[in-house]
Protein backbone atom coordinates (compact mmCIF):
# COMPACT_ATOMS: atom_id res chain seq x y z
CA UNK A 1 0.00 0.00 0.00
CA UNK A 2 1.01 3.59 -0.49
CA UNK A 3 1.95 5.74 2.45
CA UNK A 4 2.93 9.38 2.22
CA UNK A 5 5.23 11.34 4.48
CA UNK A 6 5.42 15.10 4.68
CA UNK A 7 8.59 16.59 6.13
CA UNK A 8 8.47 20.20 7.29
CA UNK A 9 11.00 22.46 8.95
CA UNK A 10 10.40 23.13 12.63
CA UNK A 11 8.98 26.50 13.55
CA UNK A 12 12.19 28.13 14.79
CA UNK A 13 14.36 26.97 11.88
CA UNK A 14 15.13 29.61 9.27
CA UNK A 15 13.75 28.76 5.83
CA UNK A 16 15.42 31.14 3.36
CA UNK A 17 13.91 29.35 0.34
CA UNK A 18 10.42 29.76 1.75
CA UNK A 19 11.18 33.46 2.30
CA UNK A 20 12.29 33.97 -1.29
CA UNK A 21 9.23 32.13 -2.58
CA UNK A 22 7.07 34.38 -0.41
CA UNK A 23 8.77 37.50 -1.81
CA UNK A 24 8.34 36.26 -5.37
CA UNK A 25 4.66 35.47 -4.81
CA UNK A 26 4.30 38.96 -3.37
CA UNK A 27 5.96 40.44 -6.46
CA UNK A 28 3.55 38.48 -8.67
CA UNK A 29 0.60 40.07 -6.95
CA UNK A 30 -0.24 37.45 -4.32
CA UNK A 31 -0.40 40.03 -1.56
CA UNK A 32 -2.34 38.06 1.04
CA UNK A 33 0.35 35.61 2.07
CA UNK A 34 1.52 35.56 5.69
CA UNK A 35 4.34 33.08 5.35
CA UNK A 36 5.70 30.31 3.09
CA UNK A 37 7.53 27.29 4.47
CA UNK A 38 9.02 24.80 2.04
CA UNK A 39 9.05 21.08 2.85
CA UNK A 40 9.38 17.63 1.29
CA UNK A 41 6.79 15.06 0.26
CA UNK A 42 7.43 11.33 -0.13
CA UNK A 43 5.18 8.64 -1.60
CA UNK A 44 6.31 5.23 -0.47
CA UNK A 45 4.81 2.02 -1.80
CA UNK A 46 5.43 -0.68 0.81
CA UNK A 47 4.86 -4.44 0.65
CA UNK A 48 2.57 -4.36 3.65
CA UNK A 49 -1.20 -4.20 3.54
CA UNK A 50 -1.94 -3.57 7.20
CA UNK A 51 -2.28 0.23 7.41
CA UNK A 52 -0.94 0.48 10.94
CA UNK A 53 2.09 -1.68 10.21
CA UNK A 54 2.73 0.19 6.96
CA UNK A 55 2.56 3.53 8.73
CA UNK A 56 4.87 2.19 11.41
CA UNK A 57 7.43 1.23 8.78
CA UNK A 58 7.33 4.67 7.19
CA UNK A 59 7.55 6.31 10.59
CA UNK A 60 10.71 4.31 11.25
CA UNK A 61 12.07 5.48 7.86
CA UNK A 62 11.30 9.09 8.77
CA UNK A 63 13.14 8.80 12.08
CA UNK A 64 16.16 7.04 10.63
CA UNK A 65 16.62 8.73 7.25
CA UNK A 66 13.89 10.84 5.69
CA UNK A 67 13.81 13.54 8.38
CA UNK A 68 16.51 15.08 10.51
CA UNK A 69 14.71 15.51 13.80
CA UNK A 70 16.96 18.36 14.92
CA UNK A 71 15.32 20.62 12.35
CA UNK A 72 12.39 18.76 10.83
CA UNK A 73 9.01 17.30 11.75
CA UNK A 74 7.23 14.55 9.86
CA UNK A 75 3.62 13.67 9.28
CA UNK A 76 2.45 10.34 7.89
CA UNK A 77 -0.61 9.98 5.70
CA UNK A 78 -2.22 6.82 4.32
CA UNK A 79 -2.89 7.50 0.66
CA UNK A 80 -4.27 4.20 -0.62
CA UNK B 1 51.28 7.63 10.89
CA UNK B 2 48.47 6.02 8.94
CA UNK B 3 45.43 7.80 7.61
CA UNK B 4 42.39 6.77 5.59
CA UNK B 5 40.33 9.01 3.33
CA UNK B 6 36.84 7.70 2.54
CA UNK B 7 35.63 8.21 -1.02
CA UNK B 8 31.87 8.37 -1.50
CA UNK B 9 30.18 8.63 -4.89
CA UNK B 10 30.35 12.38 -5.48
CA UNK B 11 33.31 13.14 -3.21
CA UNK B 12 35.60 15.58 -5.00
CA UNK B 13 38.15 16.71 -2.40
CA UNK B 14 39.30 13.19 -1.59
CA UNK B 15 42.40 13.36 -3.78
CA UNK B 16 43.29 16.86 -2.54
CA UNK B 17 43.12 15.49 0.99
CA UNK B 18 45.27 12.51 -0.04
CA UNK B 19 47.91 14.89 -1.47
CA UNK B 20 47.86 17.05 1.66
CA UNK B 21 48.13 14.13 4.10
CA UNK B 22 51.00 12.55 2.15
CA UNK B 23 52.82 15.86 1.83
CA UNK B 24 53.08 16.10 5.60
CA UNK B 25 54.06 12.51 6.24
CA UNK B 26 50.90 10.43 6.56
CA UNK B 27 50.78 7.03 4.88
CA UNK B 28 47.35 7.48 3.40
CA UNK B 29 44.94 4.92 1.98
CA UNK B 30 41.85 5.70 -0.04
CA UNK B 31 38.85 3.69 1.16
CA UNK B 32 35.73 3.10 -0.93
CA UNK B 33 32.36 3.74 0.72
CA UNK B 34 31.15 0.21 -0.03
CA UNK B 35 34.03 -1.39 1.88
CA UNK B 36 33.16 -2.78 5.26
CA UNK B 37 36.53 -2.82 7.01
CA UNK B 38 38.55 0.25 7.79
CA UNK B 39 42.31 -0.18 7.32
CA UNK B 40 44.36 0.32 10.48
CA UNK B 41 44.40 4.10 10.85
CA UNK B 42 45.52 6.83 13.23
CA UNK B 43 43.22 9.28 11.46
CA UNK B 44 40.13 8.87 9.28
CA UNK B 45 39.08 11.74 7.03
CA UNK B 46 35.68 12.28 5.43
CA UNK B 47 36.45 14.60 2.53
CA UNK B 48 34.54 17.40 0.87
CA UNK B 49 32.35 17.08 -2.19
CA UNK B 50 28.76 16.27 -3.01
CA UNK B 51 28.28 12.71 -1.80
CA UNK B 52 25.24 11.09 -3.41
CA UNK B 53 24.56 14.35 -5.23
CA UNK B 54 23.47 15.98 -1.95
CA UNK B 55 20.17 14.11 -2.35
CA UNK B 56 17.63 14.35 0.49
CA UNK B 57 19.94 16.32 2.81
CA UNK B 58 23.67 16.86 2.33
CA UNK B 59 25.53 13.93 3.84
CA UNK B 60 22.41 11.96 4.77
CA UNK B 61 22.93 9.08 2.33
CA UNK B 62 26.67 8.87 2.90
CA UNK B 63 26.10 8.67 6.65
CA UNK B 64 24.29 5.34 6.07
CA UNK B 65 26.86 3.83 3.69
CA UNK B 66 28.58 0.54 4.57
CA UNK B 67 31.96 1.92 5.63
CA UNK B 68 30.37 4.42 8.00
CA UNK B 69 29.48 1.79 10.57
CA UNK B 70 33.22 1.03 10.89
CA UNK B 71 34.00 4.76 11.00
CA UNK B 72 31.39 5.27 13.75
CA UNK B 73 32.83 2.35 15.75
CA UNK B 74 36.34 3.73 15.25
CA UNK B 75 35.21 7.16 16.51
CA UNK B 76 33.37 5.66 19.47
CA UNK B 77 36.51 3.78 20.48
CA UNK B 78 38.40 7.09 20.57
CA UNK B 79 39.88 7.13 17.05
CA UNK B 80 40.45 10.48 15.34
CA UNK B 81 37.83 11.25 12.70
CA UNK B 82 37.88 14.54 10.82
CA UNK B 83 35.16 15.65 8.41
CA UNK B 84 35.74 18.60 6.12
CA UNK B 85 32.88 20.39 4.33
CA UNK B 86 30.69 17.55 3.00
CA UNK B 87 32.57 15.39 5.51
CA UNK B 88 31.24 17.68 8.27
CA UNK B 89 27.74 17.34 6.83
CA UNK B 90 28.14 13.53 6.92
CA UNK B 91 29.35 13.69 10.55
CA UNK B 92 26.31 15.65 11.72
CA UNK B 93 24.04 13.17 9.94
CA UNK B 94 25.69 10.27 11.81
CA UNK B 95 25.14 12.12 15.07
CA UNK B 96 28.84 11.91 15.96
CA UNK B 97 28.87 15.69 16.29
CA UNK B 98 25.79 17.71 17.31
CA UNK B 99 23.72 20.08 15.16
CA UNK B 100 22.97 20.32 11.44
CA UNK B 101 24.17 22.33 8.44
CA UNK B 102 21.41 24.29 6.76
CA UNK B 103 21.35 26.10 3.44
CA UNK B 104 23.48 29.27 3.55
CA UNK B 105 21.51 32.20 4.87
CA UNK B 106 21.68 34.26 1.65
CA UNK B 107 21.03 31.24 -0.61
CA UNK B 108 24.32 31.56 -2.44
CA UNK B 109 27.11 29.08 -2.97
CA UNK B 110 30.11 30.62 -1.20
CA UNK B 111 33.59 29.99 -2.56
CA UNK B 112 36.26 32.22 -1.03
CA UNK B 113 39.01 32.52 1.53
CA UNK B 114 37.92 33.35 5.05
CA UNK B 115 39.63 33.99 8.34
CA UNK B 116 38.95 31.55 11.11
CA UNK B 117 39.74 31.57 14.79
CA UNK B 118 41.06 28.52 16.58
CA UNK B 119 41.52 29.17 20.28
CA UNK B 120 40.27 25.85 21.63
CA UNK B 121 43.52 23.90 21.77
CA UNK B 122 42.97 21.29 24.42
CA UNK B 123 42.54 18.55 21.80
CA UNK B 124 44.67 16.41 19.45
CA UNK B 125 43.89 18.54 16.39
CA UNK B 126 44.95 21.99 17.53
CA UNK B 127 47.23 21.36 20.51
CA UNK B 128 50.54 23.23 20.06
CA UNK B 129 49.34 25.49 17.22
CA UNK B 130 51.21 28.73 17.90
CA UNK B 131 48.67 31.12 16.43
CA UNK B 132 44.91 31.62 16.62
CA UNK B 133 43.90 33.22 13.33
CA UNK B 134 44.16 31.30 10.08
CA UNK B 135 43.16 31.88 6.49
CA UNK B 136 41.35 28.86 5.08
CA UNK B 137 39.13 28.34 2.04
CA UNK B 138 35.41 27.63 2.13
CA UNK B 139 33.27 26.33 -0.74
CA UNK B 140 29.76 25.31 0.21
CA UNK B 141 26.05 25.80 -0.24
CA UNK B 142 24.97 24.26 3.08
CA UNK B 143 27.34 25.48 5.78
CA UNK B 144 24.91 27.37 7.98
CA UNK B 145 25.48 25.67 11.32
CA UNK B 146 22.34 25.28 13.40
CA UNK B 147 21.49 23.53 16.63
CA UNK B 148 18.78 23.81 19.27
CA UNK B 149 19.19 26.13 22.24
CA UNK B 150 19.71 23.17 24.54
CA UNK B 151 22.35 21.72 22.23
CA UNK B 152 24.11 25.08 22.01
CA UNK B 153 24.27 25.32 25.77
CA UNK B 154 25.71 21.82 25.98
CA UNK B 155 28.21 22.53 23.20
CA UNK B 156 29.42 25.68 24.92
CA UNK B 157 29.46 24.12 28.38
CA UNK B 158 31.63 21.30 27.05
CA UNK B 159 33.88 23.63 25.08
CA UNK B 160 32.99 21.86 21.82
CA UNK B 161 33.19 24.82 19.44
CA UNK B 162 36.35 24.13 17.45
CA UNK B 163 36.46 26.98 14.94
CA UNK B 164 34.80 30.39 14.49
CA UNK B 165 34.52 32.59 11.40
CA UNK B 166 36.22 35.92 12.10
CA UNK B 167 38.11 38.80 10.49
CA UNK B 168 41.88 39.08 10.20
CA UNK B 169 41.97 40.45 13.76
CA UNK B 170 40.06 37.48 15.16
CA UNK B 171 36.85 39.44 15.72
CA UNK B 172 33.82 37.16 15.54
CA UNK B 173 31.08 39.74 14.86
CA UNK B 174 28.11 38.92 12.67
CA UNK B 175 29.53 40.84 9.70
CA UNK B 176 32.34 38.25 9.44
CA UNK B 177 29.87 35.39 9.31
CA UNK B 178 29.71 34.18 5.69
CA UNK B 179 26.75 31.80 5.88
CA UNK B 180 24.53 32.58 8.88
CA UNK B 181 25.96 29.96 11.24
CA UNK B 182 24.90 30.28 14.88
CA UNK B 183 27.61 32.16 16.81
CA UNK B 184 29.89 32.15 13.72
CA UNK B 185 30.55 28.45 14.25
CA UNK B 186 32.71 26.95 11.48
CA UNK B 187 33.72 23.73 13.24
CA UNK B 188 32.55 21.52 16.10
CA UNK B 189 34.01 18.70 18.18
CA UNK B 190 32.22 15.79 19.77
CA UNK B 191 32.29 15.77 23.57
CA UNK B 192 35.49 13.72 23.72
CA UNK B 193 37.18 15.93 21.07
CA UNK B 194 38.39 13.03 18.94
CA UNK B 195 35.84 13.84 16.22
CA UNK B 196 36.13 17.17 14.40
CA UNK B 197 33.76 18.54 11.76
CA UNK B 198 34.59 21.76 9.95
CA UNK B 199 33.44 23.62 6.86
CA UNK B 200 36.81 25.25 5.96
CA UNK B 201 39.25 23.27 3.80
CA UNK B 202 42.77 23.04 5.26
CA UNK B 203 43.84 20.85 2.32
CA UNK B 204 43.40 23.81 -0.03
CA UNK B 205 46.01 25.84 1.83
CA UNK B 206 49.15 23.77 1.55
CA UNK B 207 51.08 25.46 -1.23
CA UNK B 208 52.38 29.03 -1.17
CA UNK B 209 52.34 29.29 -4.95
CA UNK B 210 48.69 28.23 -5.21
CA UNK B 211 47.05 29.49 -2.06
CA UNK B 212 48.56 30.02 1.34
CA UNK B 213 50.37 28.00 3.94
CA UNK B 214 47.93 28.01 6.85
CA UNK B 215 46.77 24.50 5.97
CA UNK B 216 50.41 23.36 6.06
CA UNK B 217 50.68 24.64 9.64
CA UNK B 218 47.58 22.65 10.54
CA UNK B 219 48.74 19.35 8.97
CA UNK B 220 52.34 19.61 10.24
CA UNK B 221 51.03 20.22 13.73
CA UNK B 222 48.45 17.42 13.45
CA UNK B 223 50.96 14.74 12.51
CA UNK B 224 53.29 15.85 15.30
CA UNK B 225 50.41 15.65 17.78
CA UNK B 226 49.50 12.13 16.68
CA UNK B 227 53.09 10.75 16.69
Amino acid sequence: MKISAIITLKKDVLDPQGKVIHQTLDGMGFKDVNEVRQGKYFEIDVKENDPNKAKGMVEDMCKKLLANLVIENYKIIETQ
Amino acid sequence: MKSSVITFPGSNCDRDMDVALKKFGFKNKMVWHNDIELPKSDLVVLPGGFSYGDYLRCGSMASKSKIMQSVINFAKSGGLVMGVCNGFQILVETGLVPGVLLRNKYLEFICKNVFIKIDNKDNPYFKNLDKDIFEFHIAHNEGNYFCTKDQLKEIEDNNQVAIYYCNNQGKTEDEFNPNGSIKNIAGIFNKEKNVLGMMPHPERMIDQSLSGEDGSLFFKNLINNIK
